[in-house]
């Protein structure tokens, strides 16, 4: 009886693996894309799956089938973790501006030809609309390896019933004793160090150690303020209400007061700015499929859906021409997301992070992990777990000799 | 007494169930969030059979635990009967002994390891994304087979030596009397081994964030990256199906076992 | 007798699959260990384990670890007891709604766990309600314990059960009628017989909760950190660097085992055999 139970429990789950194994199917070609979390719309909450959509796409282009898979990550660092250590296959990947930059100058990256590949397979390029701020970048001068996707700025987000209107003056925001443990920081070292900066009014992008040094006691200084470091996990913390103020990405803002009402938004006077793009790292088996992948982003439908799903700014005016996409952003999140007299370009070279030098960023990186370990436990932690190690060394000595008694004895 | 001890269960009841609890009822949630209920609704449900993302997740994580367990099971219970048959004492610590490093050494450690080996071994032949579903069944498979090997062993151990000695006596060819005659008698071992392969590798995560790469996630990974994100309620939704599954299962291995202990008695 | 050999043989498939994915990983350990980035040999690694406050983490995470798996104790022994005690039947039952929390995913899990512990969470949303006041509970060394003891209990309380189970209570009577009260039946019969269980137990829920690196990240905030999760911040996040998440690992390892094989010493003179 148990035997048959046993032989059968093996088959049915053995039929159950063939069967997903051939239910997988093969499709002629497959793209890997890595990118940040919920950075696509998805098919969730009535989107359009951009995903299955490229895949049609490209069907009908080429006649090919094609399968998409993604992966996501939560920081540059992560990111540049995975590219370097070169263990995983990706085709299209999404980092920002001073990752790029860096990726770029290791030759970590591959060229794009977003231009000459949509020519060769006879599809209609987007590429010519993206603006003119954001061409030749310097983490890109020559526009070679990225396609912008996405920018947008670092502001302060905060829970009015729970900070007042007058401390919002700008970073000191962060460092305010009256919020002690209702306040969130950055979990990666750019962000977070630059907070410092500008509230120290120290460049972004310095090579001094002593500077890092200064911003590393200024975090160290805020660190029994902080309720947690946080990426993307600050949505929950936030709507929730159970922290009060945190720093973070302008379009996430506005995906988190669809949640809370309660939260409010604003852009210290210095802040950095960002651009993340799309690149194609080396190691991709197929770089043409990647820039067909990032061409079909840039249309228009795509690229709308994207948009208003992830509230970020689009450098695409296929996207921040639409008439559509304005009215269905409002007027508030236009004028957050798309400030007048605002030139990304300009801006980007003073308020953008750049590559640093590999000593500085190794620097970096050890102040950061410093700083994430620094701080003991609370003492009565300590003194429990002494004790309880106390108590336990009294039970086996004790053990030891009521045995030697006992052995003495027989 | 008796008061007291069923006080005491429900506590220790209450605890353990306390977020599957929370769980299963902010899958039924109407609202967006993973914190507040918001009216009941079954949409987080229908989220998810739309998810294909989570769907892939989920039939990925089904076809690897499947894999690691058939392959585990078979070189597990090979390796049970070789050490069992082994002669030299010393051999036979040795190779236990290397047996139980997965069980002894953290997740982490274990994760790491076999990382670094993928990883310069990757370096040496020149083939470097090589993190594939191929690297993640070989780490599954290694740190299921320690506990494979642990349930059969003990059932080789209290079968009767003579038993298959007689079956050869009467004609068997010695793999005929493993086959007919003990694989019987250990199968019981062979398929909770299988069991305990299949619910590690299902429910793994260290080991597969560290041994995992682009192109087939499992259900804890993607998990994992859908943490840092808002979790969507359809997660619940699918790991309150899971829950049911589970649980249902659990009950149909108690009542056939339950039967037929009573039938041996 | 022929069958020996192709018996013994057997064997062979793993002792190779060991040796090849259970050795040498441990051996590439120790290689990143003792060299830099460009492969050359180094003791960097280690001296640099001196320099930060990296002993610190490790003596953190023993003590949070320690705390959790004597609370995992303190709440198992009773239970296994108990169960132990009941209908065959219902024993059955209670095991089961013991292992069935196992089957969940331990990351979903601890996600709800914040829901519960949160200031905005479910139990002090019912303190509120009945004017008892907010208790600040996430992100505290009491919220990540607690989610250890929840994960790694039911590998606490089946070990010892099964030690208790197979207890025959015909040794407990005899004890009695030999004149032990039950406090000393308790000391000298039953816990003694135990203890295999126990220090299994131990090992099950020790060893991972040093390591653990989720549940700290998630309970307690991200603003004291474990051991496990500085080795990962070394393999996947900022500071990337294998050579130094080695050399913790090392350490990590090291200390398990010493702690293991003390352990077992201790259990060993007891006549408890580990299971």
């Amino acid at each position: 009886m148990r035997k048959a139970f046993a032989i059968a429990a093996c088959l049915a789950l053995s039929l159950l693996l063939i069967a997903c194994l051939s239910a997988c199917g093969r499709s002629d070609e497959v793209l890997y894309v890595y990118n940040w979390g919920e950075y696509l719309a998805d098919g969730s909450y009535d989107t359009m799956d951009v995903l299955s959509g490229f895949e049609e796409y490209y069907e009908e282009l080429t006649g090919r089938s094609m399968k998409v898979y993604l992966t996501t990550f939560d920081s540059n660092e992560d990111l540049y973790a995975k590219i370097s250590g070169g263990t995983s296959r990706y085709d299209v990947i999404f980092p920002s501006d001073y990752m790029i930059d860096r990726l770029r100058t290791e030759g970590l990256l591959l060229p794009v030809n977003i231009e000459s590949v949509c020519e060769k397979y006879g599809a209609e390029c987007y590429y010519e609309y993206i603006g003119e701020d954001f061409r030749g970048l310097f983490y890109d001068p020559d526009d070679e390896y990225s396609v912008p996707y996405t920018y947008g700025r670092v502001g302060i987000i905060y829970n009015c019933t729970q900070v007042d209107e007058e401390d919002c003056t700008g970073w000191e925001l962060l460092w305010n004793p009256k919020y002690a443990g209702r306040i969130l920081q950055f979990n990666n070292s750019r962000d977070a160090f630059a907070t410092a900066q500008y509230l120290l009014g120290i460049d972004l992008n310095t090579e001094d150690p002593a500077d890092w040094k200064a911003c590393y006691d200024k975090l160290l200084e805020q660190k029994p303020l902080i309720q947690s470091y946080v990426m993307d996990e600050i949505y929950n913390k936030m709507e929730s209400g159970e922290a009060a103020i945190g720093a973070y990405y302008a379009g996430d803002f506005f995906t988190m007061l669809e949640v809370n009402e309660d939260l409010r938004f604003f852009y210290p006077e210095n802040t950095s700015l960002f651009v993340d793009s799309m690149c194609i790292p080396k190691g991709s088996e197929n770089p043409e499929n990647a820039a067909l992948f990032m061409n079909y982003l840039l249309s228009e439908e795509p690229a709308i859906e994207c948009a208003e799903f992830i509230y970020y700014a689009s450098p695409d005016a296929l996207v921040f021409e639409n008439e559509d996409y304005q009215e269905d952003m409002g007027e508030y999140v236009m004028e957050v997301l798309y400030p007048e007299d605002f030139h990304f370009a300009e801006e980007l070279n003073v308020n953008g992070m750049r590559n640093l030098s590999p000593e500085t960023l190794e620097y970096i990186g050890r102040l950061w992990e410093d700083l994430k370990i620094s701080g003991g436990l609370p003492a009565g932690v300590y003194w429990t777990a002494a004790a309880l190690a106390a108590v336990i060394a009294a039970l086996v000595i004790y053990s030891f000799i009521v045995k030697r008694r006992r052995a003495r004895w027989y | 007494m008796k008061k007291l001890s069923g006080a005491y269960l429900v506590l220790l009841f209450g605890f353990l169930y306390a977020p599957l609890l929370v769980m299963i009822m902010i899958s039924f949630n109407g609202g967006e969030s993973t914190a507040h209920m918001t009216g009941v609704s079954l949409r987080w449900y229908r989220e998810m059979f739309k998810d294909a993302a989570t769907l892939q997740a989920f039939k990925n994580t089904l076809t690897l635990s499947v894999s690691a367990a058939l392959v585990s099971t078979f070189l597990g219970t090979l390796a049970a009967v070789g050490i069992e048959r082994m002669r030299s004492a010393r051999l036979k610590a040795l190779v236990m002994s290397i047996t139980n490093i997965p069980m002894m050494n953290p997740d982490i450690v274990t994760g790491i390891s076999l990382m670094l080996l993928f990883v310069f071994m990757a370096g040496l032949i020149g083939y470097t994304p090589v993190l594939s579903f191929w690297t993640l069944l070989i780490a599954h498979i290694s740190f299921c087979l320690p506990y494979v090997i642990l349930s059969v062993l003990p059932k080789l151990r209290q079968m009767d030596k003579s038993l298959p000695e007689a079956a050869m006596d009467l004609g068997c060819t010695p793999l005929q009397s493993f086959l007919r005659v003990e694989l019987p008698f250990i199968s019981p071992g062979i398929l909770t081994g299988f069991i305990m392969a299949f619910t590690l590798s299902f429910d793994d995560f260290v080991i597969s964030n560290f041994t995992s790469g682009a192109g087939f996630e499992t259900l804890t990974i993607h998990i994992f990256a859908m943490i840092k994100k808002s979790v969507k309620p359809d997660i619940y939704a699918l790991s309150t199906l899971i829950f049911a599954a589970v649980l249902l299962l659990l009950l149909v291995y108690d009542l056939l076992g339950g039967r037929e202990e009573d039938m041996a008695v | 007798m022929k069958a020996g050999l192709l018996q013994r043989a057997a064997a062979a498939p793993h002792i190779v699959w060991s040796a090849l994915f259970i050795l040498a990983p441990m051996v590439f350990v120790v290689y990143y260990t003792f060299t830099d980035g460009s492969g050359s040999p180094s003791l960097e690694n280690i001296t640099r384990l001196n320099a930060g406050n990296y002993l610190m983490i490790l003596v953190n995470s023993l003590c949070m670890a320690l705390i959790a798996t004597v609370i995992c104790f303190l709440i198992a022994y009773p239970a296994a007891f108990i169960f132990s005690r009941m209908k065959k039947k219902a024993q059955r039952l209670a095991i089961l709604l013991i292992m069935l929390p196992l089957w969940m995913n331990f990351l979903i899990t601890t996600y709800s766990w914040m829901t519960i512990l949160e200031d905005t969470g479910v139990i002090n949303t019912l303190l509120s309600a009945l004017r008892l006041g907010p208790v600040h509970m996430i992100n505290t060394p009491g919220a990540v314990i607690c989610g250890m003891v929840f994960c790694f209990l039911p590998y606490m309380i089946l070990p010892i059960y099964s030690v208790m189970a197979g207890i025959d209570p015909k040794l407990i009577e005899a004890a009695a009628d030999l004149g032990c009260s039950p406090a000393q039946t308790f000391a000298k019969v039953i816990w003694p017989l135990s203890l295999g269980g126990v220090i299994s137990g131990i090992t099950m829920v020790f060893v991972p909760s040093v390591s653990t690196f989720y549940i700290s990240q998630k309970l307690g905030g991200g603003t004291f950190q474990l051991i496990g999760d500085t080795i990962e911040s070394y393999f996947t996040g900022t500071a990337v660097n294998y050579h130094f998440g080695a050399a913790l690992s090392l350490i990590l390892m090291v200390l398990i085992l010493i702690s293991m094989a003390v352990m077992n010493r201790f259990g060993e003179g007891e006549g408890g055999e580990i299971r």
